[in-house]
């Protein structure tokens, strides 16, 4: 394995640069600006956004034939996967930033910090995408939950809002000490945080009897505590619908989205580089386990989501099921034949794309919604269909999609996904992950129920902004499409793991 | 290419449809009807020039869709399909003129919807690939939710999740069914979704497709996905609700069309597919060899004693197509030639007939706004031409000789009376039951005392007497002349018959 030296791949890591230097601008030009004027600061933001993302482009088209390079003596490491995500997670924190720019819960003076802050979590996720290190794995971690605390507490004045925070933090503190010890023991086992190292040492050290396999499942455990608090896997879920509840709606959808797809990314590198050799993964019958975690997490998530009348809490434990749905591809990973670890991987990465869109944009409804009705209740989309209908519309196929009909885009999410994990033989865990899919139309349909079928005792109709129908287009049309076109699936193969 | 056209245009119209004003209702009507009579004049010419004398399939069009997973636009029409599809069309415009006037709100997204709906039936039976059968199977179920749902009666919503809850729970079994169909069919990059290379693989000896424990599984998942849709017992309780709530447009091309879905699926997929799974269910050992024929009995019988019981002349209705589409599963469960085309033309004719007699209960539902069966009485007098039409209806839906619903479940009684001798004869109590109820309600109804609340009722209008002509006429037609149907789909019958006959010989 060839590392470059530090000077080496600062080139490489130019949009993370990007983003720094555009979090520190953010800040100063908050300092430079009047209050009423805080839509500059998001602004800039975007900007920042759009030069990581032009970075991102260069970098990768950069990388030439050998397709992947390990930076900073191979701390991170820059190949497809991780430009896939970082496009993905880029994509999300603007689609957030413009959310915030509509939402109308946020504090005005507060925004210059919330933006810096949205940058800064955003670089985080990055590391978590590309790190190859143990130790820059937890440091990646940690820099995203640190900055997700407070982006959760965000509303100030409000207690949910406090109390959110304090839960994050309380679970985050424990789950992230876990993992740490987890983390440990791997290093104390090999002798090494490289990720790659580790994979060519534990069946070494297994076979030469320095470790049991008891002790491999233990460190697997507490490393499995921090990962699954991050991607809200069951049992390290409990905080995410209360954190959800009470964040602004703006950050609910970016920690739904692009804190999972980050915890995802992060899964799946440390298991298949770590864990890459299917012996260790099989002595401690890891897939197994995983498709245990994989199966209560949907099951759990969607049982808990059916009384639901808050509907940004609702789509909180539907984000939890649709956690256990990306673990399916995740159970994969312990399969003997490469091949279907690889559709496994691309399974999720496909999924991954098909949520960004279906889920964030059913959370950009529940901001318009709460700006109009000044509602998160069911009951506040009652009569949508006549009040907005074009707004009414567009959730009926976000929810569509969540629930997995065809032929919006979360259907052949769905599709392959289940696919995959037939192939590996896991037909019971494919059984319940369709049981599930039908027990979620019950409380997706609760919302379609009130939009179309019953009617508000007010009236009025909303008026929406022609900015506002633009950036909902952006996220119906591929909803439509996504599903319908080959070129997202042999893409969603390019982009997996080597 | 013209197949393609008859599937999409519907879909233009929605299209067309939603960008019209919402205000201009009678304009949204016109084009809608338009844009079903278009579909209608296409399956006509198809089902003319439709060459009778082979079974293959014909005008099929194959485009690759999804490669990454061999997935093909794959479209095309058999004797079965093509038949179906002149049903599915001629229902549309009937339904939207069935609608013109009762519709209340949101006639727009009505219409919208109701040609999405068609879209989604017409490609579903045109369908050659099992990945576009299983979306166009799909594509139905959401229109049909908020047809139900926003324009039904008072209990609509919990029509509506029902209808939906069920048919989506057994559409996932038929999802794992399908991908493990898929899966088994090749190695990695050979693997397809082509139903009729499918049909060849599952045929061919030492293939893994053809594996009986395989088939069998396979077969059930498959089997509940249709059985829901049939409905078979005991998979049937969302139906009556679901007819008793929808408005009488949507009952009808529940009835018409949503029904024969769960069947030609059978056919197309159970049996055409699956040999050694269908002659597990009808030709195995004990219990299981029976097993299919014996859901067809219960249906029929089950159905018509609750029909029997009821005193809302929509539910009526529904159980007795209950009971009706019983004979279908009898028919095929016999396997034989005069089984299987007695079961076939049962579900065209069931069409017909059920889109008669849901436009007919329309029709008085309209004028009385309620429906209760009691509640009637001497319509004779006042509605003579409505009565005249019901009693045809009735007529053939119970089976009266020289019209179409006889020769149906004549000739499915007829072959399952070779293979299953007691189920057969327990199950003509269905009829005799029919019999009873159909007569029991047109005396309750049209008979007797003219009740004074209804001296003013008006008869029947020009508009809905051109929704009922057609009809009409095709029972009598295929009445006297049932050829005329079965001459479409009999080579297409011997072939399957053939794919199930070939197994049994070797046995």
């Amino acid at each position: 394995m060839d590392y470059l030296e530090n000077i080496e791949s600062l080139a490489y890591f130019s949009p993370e640069i990007v983003l720094v230097v555009f979090a520190a601008a953010v800040i100063i030009l908050d300092l430079l600006v009047k209050n009423r004027e805080s839509e500059k600061v998001a602004y800039l933001s975007l900007v920042g956004l759009g030069c990581a993302l032009v970075a991102i482009i260069v970098t990768h088209s950069s990388l030439g034939t050998d397709e992947s390079k390990n930076l900073f003596w191979g701390m991170i490491r820059l190949d497809g996967f991780a430009v896939f995500f970082k496009v993905l997670l880029l994509l999300a924190t603007a689609a957030t930033i413009l959310f915030s720019l509509r939402s109308e819960e946020l504090d005005a003076r507060l925004k210059g910090e919330y933006y810096a802050l949205l940058l800064a979590v955003t670089f985080g996720m990055f590391l978590m995408a590309s790190s190859t290190n143990l130790l820059m794995i937890f440091i990646s971690l940690e820099t995203v939950s640190l900055t997700s605390y407070i982006l959760a507490g965000f509303l100030t004045h409000s207690p949910r809002s406090s109390e959110a925070a304090f839960k994050y933090i309380t679970y985050g503190a424990v789950a992230s000490g876990t993992m740490l010890f987890g983390l440990s023991l791997i290093y104390g086992m090999t002798g090494t945080g490289d990720l790659a190292a580790i994979g060519q040492q534990l069946p070494i050290v297994l076979a030469e009897g320095q470790v049991t396999t008891l002790g491999i499942l233990i460190a697997i455990t507490f490393i499995l505590a921090g990962i699954g608090y991050k991607i809200a896997s069951v049992p390290f879920h409990m905080w995410s619908p209360d954190v959800y509840e009470g964040a602004p709606i703006p950050i609910t959808a970016f920690l739904s989205v692009a804190s999972k797809a980050a915890g995802f990314a992060l899964f799946l590198r440390f298991f298949f580089s770590g864990f890459g050799n299917s012996e260790v993964m099989q002595s401690i019958d890891l897939g197994l386990l995983l498709a245990i975690v994989s199966a209560l997490t949907m099951t759990i998530g969607n049982l808990a989501a059916l009384p639901q009348r808050n509907v940004k809490r609702l789509l909180a434990y539907s984000s939890i099921a649709h956690g256990g749905y990306l673990l399916m591809g995740g159970v994969l990973l312990a399969n003997s034949d490469p091949d279907i670890v690889n559709k496994g991987i691309s399974a999720i990465i496909f999924y991954l794309v098909v949520y960004f869109f279906m889920n964030l944009g059913a959370f950009y409804v529940v901001v318009l919604i709460a700006n109009e009705a000044g509602s998160e209740m069911i009951e506040g989309y009652r009569g949508l269909s006549s009040r907005a209908p074009l707004v009414a519309g567009a959730m009926a196929i976000f929810l569509a999609s969540l629930i997995g009909i065809p032929i919006f885009a979360g259907f052949f999410g769905k599709w392959v996904l289940f696919t995959a994990v037939i192939e590996g033989n896991l037909y019971w865990l494919a059984f319940v992950g369709l049981l599930n899919s039908v027990v979620s139309l019950y409380y997706y349909a609760r919302i379609l129920k009130a939009m179309y079928f019953e009617s508000a005792e007010d009236t009025e109709s909303f008026s929406f902004s022609k900015g506002t129908f633009a950036l909902l287009s952006v996220f119906v049309v591929p909803t439509l499409l996504i599903g319908l076109l080959n070129i997202f699936y042999s893409l969603s193969e390019k982009f997996t793991l080597q | 290419m013209l197949l393609s056209l008859m599937i999409f245009v519907p879909l233009l119209g929605m299209i067309v449809v939603l960008l019209l004003p919402r205000e201009s209702e009678e304009l949204i009507k016109r084009v809608t009807l338009l844009f079903t009579l278009i579909p209608l004049v296409l399956a006509v010419v198809l089902f003319i020039s439709y060459d009778r004398s082979t079974a293959g399939t014909q005008y099929f069009v194959s485009v690759p869709w999804i490669e990454t997973f061999n997935i093909n636009y794959h479209i095309g029409i058999d004797g079965l399909s093509v038949t179906l599809i002149l049903l599915t069309a001629l229902l549309g415009p009937i339904c939207v003129l069935a609608s013109w006037r009762n519709i209340e709100k949101g006639i727009k997204a009505y219409m919208a919807l109701f040609l999405l709906l068609e879209t989604g039936m017409l490609g579903f039976f045109a369908a050659l690939d099992l990945f576009l059968f299983f979306v166009f199977f799909e594509l139905t179920l959401l229109p049909m939710y908020f047809l139900i749902g926003v324009w039904g009666g008072p209990r609509r919503e919990y029509a509506a999740i029902k209808f939906f809850l069920y048919t989506l729970f057994g559409s996932v079994l038929m999802l794992v069914a399908m991908i493990a169909v898929y899966l088994n069919s090749g190695v990695p990059g050979e693997r397809t979704f082509d139903i009729p290379t499918l049909i060849t693989l599952a045929g061919t000896e030492g293939h893994a497709l053809a594996d009986p424990g395989f088939q069998i599984w396979v077969f059930l998942g498959f089997f509940i996905g249709f059985a829901v849709k049939v409905p078979i017992f005991p998979f049937h309780t969302w139906l009556p609700d679901a007819h008793v709530e929808a408005p009488t447009a949507i009952s009808v091309i529940l009835a018409g069309v949503l029904l024969k879905m769960g069947t030609y699926g059978l056919v197309r997929i159970n049996m055409a597919m699956f040999p050694e799974g269908i002659d597990f269910f009808t030709n195995g050992v004990g219990f299981w060899g029976n097993s299919l024929a014996l859901l067809g009995f219960i249906n029929i019988v089950y159905g018509s004693f609750c029909a029997l019981a009821q005193t809302d002349f929509k539910k009526l209705v529904a159980y007795s197509s209950i009971g009706h589409m019983g004979f279908v599963i009898l028919g095929l469960a016999a396997r034989n030639e005069t089984g299987v085309t007695g079961a076939i033309l049962q579900m065209f004719n069931h069409g017909v007939i059920s889109a008669m007699l849901f436009l007919l209960v329309g029709v008085l539902y309209d004028r009385a706004h309620h429906r209760e069966i009691n509640g009637f009485g001497g319509l004779g007098n006042r509605m003579p031409i409505y009565t005249g039409i019901t009693t045809l209806a009735f007529m053939a839906s119970l089976g009266l000789p020289g019209l179409s619903g006889f020769v149906g479940e004549a000739l499915s009684l007829l072959g399952a009376f070779a293979k299953f001798q007691v189920l057969t004869i327990l199950s003509t109590i269905g009829i005799v039951v029919g019999a009873a109820y159909f007569l029991w309600t047109l005396q309750r109804v049209f008979l007797g005392q003219l009740n004074p609340k209804y001296e003013d009722l008006p008869e029947i209008n020009g508009r809905e007497i051109l929704t009922l002509v057609p009809l009409g006429v095709l029972t009598i037609v295929l009445g006297i002349w049932p050829h005329f149907a079965i001459e479409m789909f009999s080579e297409s019958v011997t072939k399957l018959t053939e794919i199930m006959g070939t197994l049994q010989a070797s046995l």
